[in-house]
């Protein structure tokens, strides 16, 4: 029992990771990480999301007839996207601004509809919890590094600090949306080849 | 994706390193003049784009891919030199590097290599830079003939950027432009390439002798190149003749920019363009009109690169349905 | 997969949407006030921004609709002190820039020179046309008055120095600008 919690935590993060591993949810991922906390707001966003949805999904997976379980599981979903992003609004403004369109996105974000389907409506509710909270981080640990590495080559800064003066040429293309993708085709390639090593 | 055409397969004496010294060849009398008017400099842009390029091709096919070296086939030369070309003379050494690892790495061998890649690797490292760094890459360097230590700063916009700028139709500007139209190089100098610009873009004289050369040798046809400067040719006297607007004035604009450079020797190379004789016309008719398009109607002074890359994406679909005809079947 | 009844999977969805509903219901209470809140301490910090006199009213809360010099409607903010205008901002936009529109905040001395402008919303290149918003362009913009013949970017015949390699937004910012200036000449001249 303790192996499987271990394994349902940590499969999200490394071997089954949702962003670098099963390449779901693409869109958020190259579409907000110009800068490291973007992706951060992002990842941490989404992991919030599905582990609302993870548990809720999997306390009424009795009670929801099969046929109608995709609309009931969006409805839920839905609900807890709205209320992070009024959170969001209400309390951390900037991030919201930066984030802008891709938090309604998260509802059609295909890894949250993915483990509600695949996991939570099989799983009881402390598994479901963990299998979130290790989907969630490995998903945020990708946005993270992706955005990391746009920002410091296409806007020669981390986290915000600036590390190149006024005068250095970062190179822009990264922070632009074909930028996004040579980053996340690099990033693939070294998160596999260490993961099979 | 990619079809080989059908039987016969003729046998020739032609391999890929005897036709890349034959473009290597044609590409000369463009080095000498870009040597001749940007001087030291050049030199450097030039050297250090080749050297790279061979470099980083030997270096991935030998250590990351622990394939066959292919640096012997001449194509990382060519593709080394067509970057340069595609670069001012005052580019920092560095980002021609970054450049180079693009155009090598990305362009072509992460799609298989050559004969594998779809877009025109010179070109996607040039996209890549323009994109990247867009401040290096418009700044041109005044020509200056025969000081060879030219390493000047002075800077010169281009035919076209003086062009972009003119803005007719307002009235508060036309002093400005009358300055600006002052600048404008006559047509003898954009000949020659006594202007400002990319190193191997500037003299028309010597891009239309390493034409012919490749015609006499066979390398090329006469279609990409005809059609890609003809349809723009076409479209911009039409504009020209209806709107009296100096913009679309067909020989400035034909002599000026990367256009017979991108028609000559980057719309014909064999990979990236089409295979038959009907859907090479479709290629560089279509080059010809994203050309006109994107240099009057968008924010970019120059649209060669993007129209090259554009078509190349076509190519694999004008293949498709510009089937070569099957030896021993009647014409149509 | 078993069979259900229609009025059960009726029964069901409807729960989990009045489920759903009421949640949201909640929080929407709980977040609109802060959210409000935020919204209006985002213009008027903008608005502080831009005027440089003194002023102790709210200009957002007395924010007005003024026309516009051809067509639309600009927002103005009145900077008081005491009951007396000081100064101006105004919102203005162009549709010109690189990104599609660019929305700014411009504040006016009440003679019509600019005091200072901010950016509210843009899609410009970052590290390239976002630097419209940088001091170095910026402060240009203080103390001049936006008189047609010289307000123009340099390659335009103008004064103006346009941020290097964005002209375009560097045009765009000046435009809107332009827009604003225009406004409050003639809500001015009509008061």
């Amino acid at each position: 029992m303790k192996q499987t919690s271990y394994k349902n935590l940590t499969r999200g993060i490394i071997s089954e990771n949702p962003t670098l591993v099963m390449l779901l949810g693409m869109c958020p991922t190259l579409g907000v990480t110009t800068t490291a906390l973007n992706g951060l707001g992002m990842g941490l966003a989404t992991l919030f999301v599905l582990i609302l949805s993870n548990t809720a999904v999997s306390l009424v997976k009795n009670f929801i007839p099969a046929t109608i379980r995709i609309p009931c599981y969006i409805t839920i979903i839905a609900s807890f996207v709205t209320i992070v992003e009024l959170l969001m609004t209400a309390y951390f403004p900037s991030i919201h601004a930066a984030l802008g369109i891709y938090i309604p996105l998260i509802v059609v974000n295909c890894i949250i509809l993915g483990r509600a389907e695949a996991f939570a409506a099989h799983n009881n509710v402390f598994q479901s919890l963990l299998d979130a909270l290790g989907m969630g981080i490995g998903f945020t640990f990708a946005l993270v590094a992706l955005g990391l590495i746009r920002e410091i080559l296409g806007a020669g800064a981390a986290f915000g600090y600036q590390f190149i003066g006024e005068d250095g040429y970062p190179i822009l293309m990264f922070i632009m949306p074909p930028g996004a993708f040579l980053a996340l085709a690099g990033l693939i390639i070294l998160f596999n080849k260490l993961r099979r090593e | 994706m990619f079809k080989i055409s059908t039987t016969p397969h003729i046998n020739s004496p032609v391999t890929t390193q005897s036709l890349m010294r034959d473009v290597l060849i044609a590409l000369t009398p463009a080095i000498i003049v870009s040597l001749l008017m940007f001087g030291i400099n050049a030199l450097r842009v030039l050297l250090t784009s080749v050297a790279a390029c061979v470099m980083f091709e030997y270096l991935i096919t030998r250590y990351l891919l622990k394939a066959k070296n292919t640096t012997s086939d001449l194509s990382a030369v060519i593709t080394g030199v067509l970057l340069a070309f595609n670069l001012p003379s005052s580019m920092p050494t560095w980002m021609i590097l970054i450049g180079a690892f693009v155009a090598i790495g990305i362009a072509k061998i992460a799609f298989g290599g050559l004969g594998k890649n779809i877009f025109n690797p010179a070109l996607v490292g040039r996209v890549f830079l323009f994109i990247s760094f867009p401040v290096q890459m418009t700044q041109w360097p005044k020509p200056d003939f025969l000081s060879f230590m030219n390493t000047d700063t002075v800077t010169s916009a281009t035919t076209l950027g003086i062009l972009k700028h003119i803005d007719v139709s307002s009235s508060a500007t036309i002093k400005a432009s009358q300055v600006s139209l002052t600048e404008l190089p006559n047509y003898w100098q954009m000949f020659i390439g006594y202007t400002g610009g990319c190193i191997g873009e500037v003299s028309a004289l010597a891009l239309f002798i390493g034409l012919v050369y490749m015609l006499l040798r066979r390398v090329i046809t006469w279609h990409i190149p005809f059609y890609y400067v003809a349809t723009f040719f076409m479209l911009t006297a039409i504009t020209w003749f209806n709107t009296d607007n100096i913009h679309f004035e067909p020989i400035t604009n034909i002599l000026s920019g990367g256009l017979l450079l991108g028609a000559f020797f980057m719309a014909t190379d064999y990979v990236t363009s089409p295979m038959t004789r009907q859907g090479q016309i479709i290629f560089a008719v279509g080059c010809g009109i994203l050309t006109y398009i994107i240099r009057f109607y968008s924010a970019y002074p120059e649209g060669v690169s993007f129209a090259i890359l554009i078509m190349n994406a076509f190519v694999p679909l004008i293949d498709k349905f510009t089937p070569q005809r099957v030896y021993g079947t009647k014409r149509k | 997969m078993k069979t259900t009844s229609l009025t059960r999977l009726i029964l069901v969805m409807l729960v989990v949407a009045c489920g759903s509903a009421a949640l949201l219901g909640f929080v929407y209470e709980i977040t609109k006030a802060p959210i409000q809140k935020a919204n209006d301490e985002k213009e008027l910090a903008a608005i502080s921004g831009v005027i440089l006199e003194e002023f102790n009213n709210n200009p957002f809360k007395e924010r007005t609709l003024i026309p516009g010099k051809h067509k639309g409607q600009l927002t103005l903010y009145p900077a008081r002190k005491d009951g007396k205008i000081k100064a101006v901002a105004i919102k203005t936009s162009s549709d010109k820039a690189f990104g599609g529109k660019i929305e700014l905040i411009v504040g006016f001395f009440l003679d019509g020179t600019i005091s200072g402008y901010q950016i509210i919303s843009s899609k410009e290149t970052p590290g390239l046309g976002s630097k419209v918003s940088d001091a170095k362009f910026s402060e240009q913009f203080i103390g001049i008055r936006p008189k047609k013949k010289t307000f123009k970017v340099k390659q335009d015949g103008g004064e103006i120095d346009a941020v290097t390699a964005a002209t375009i937004s560097s045009r765009a910012v000046i435009d809107a600008i332009q827009k604003a200036y225009d406004a409050y000449h003639k809500f001015s001249t009509r008061m």
